[in-house]
């Protein structure tokens, strides 16, 4: 049973978007404690996933919520998008498989830094990737 | 635009990245580092990262492409400074910033360019290639 205690929505529109992204997550992760490495790990994955947001479907909302499951509290961030959608998710989450020109890291890689990762899309809808840290995890 | 001041000193060129980078700044440097190292015929490239608290795929891909750049136009990459969290994450993310150089820090980068271009053959540096082989 996940509890929420607090969210915060940001829309990303373009890439000026990603570093003030990225300092109000680690505003977040900083408030509970999360350790520093944590805090960078949970960042970076956040990065990835903000820049397939972009790449992938021009932008999208995200929600950066403060979660608490028993006695344990972590950063929850949802990213959604109305982009293309992806017709393949078990191949787009093996290591190197790209349809852009990056290192095909973005999704394996930010599901290796986080604790929890769940991603749902249906193709010409959009995508919809949620990840959780816990702050001890 | 923005952009990163990139600084010459002697055969070297120095990069203090003091803000988190956005891709189009990223890319910038990229192109930037490269014209530069034309234009000044520098042997050596050296990047500050320590205040960077993250480096994620594409930062990176940009730091290899720096290095990989520089080395065909016989100039030597070192990146500098990164914090231990960056380092925990970038191997967890598995990337493994192939073919360049790091050091701890901006005096070890220094002196490992220094020992790099020494044993290109600049001729006075026979106590370095001494050491050389003294550690190896």
């Amino acid at each position: 049973m996940i509890l929420v205690l607090n969210k915060d929505v940001m829309a990303i529109g373009n890439e000026r978007d990603v570093v003030p992204f990225r300092n109000r997550v680690k505003e977040h992760a900083v408030k509970i404690g999360m350790s520093l490495v944590n805090q960078t790990k949970l960042i970076t994955a956040a990065s990835e996933l903000v820049r397939n947001m972009l790449r992938y479907a021009n932008g999208g909302v995200t929600n950066i919520e403060t979660v608490s499951k028993g006695r344990e509290n972590g950063i929850r961030l949802t990213f959604l998008d109305k982009g293309p959608g992806i017709k393949d998710i078990p191949q787009a989450m093996k290591d190197g498989f790209s349809t852009g020109k990056s290192l095909g890291l973005g999704l394996p890689g930010a599901r290796r830094l986080v604790s929890e990762f769940d991603i749902v899309s249906s193709p010409g809808k959009g995508t919809t990737v949620t990840i959780i840290k816990w702050k001890n995890g | 635009m923005d952009r990163i001041p990139i600084l010459q000193m002697g055969k070297f060129l120095l990069v203090t990245i003091q803000v988190d980078l956005y891709d189009r700044l990223a890319l910038n440097l990229e192109s930037d580092l490269v014209q530069m190292v034309s234009k000044t015929g520098a042997r050596g490239v050296l990047i500050d990262i320590s205040a960077l608290s993250i480096v994620d795929s594409f930062m990176g891909r940009i730091i290899g492409n720096i290095g990989s750049m520089s080395k065909i136009m016989d100039a030597e990459t070192v990146v500098v400074g990164m914090q231990p969290a960056v380092a925990i994450t970038l191997v967890e993310l598995g990337l493994e910033l192939k073919g360049v150089n790091t050091a701890l820090n901006v005096e070890r980068g220094m002196a490992l360019l220094n020992k790099k271009i020494g044993s290109s053959g600049d001729g006075d540096n026979q106590e370095d290639q001494q050491d050389d082989t003294g550690t190896e």
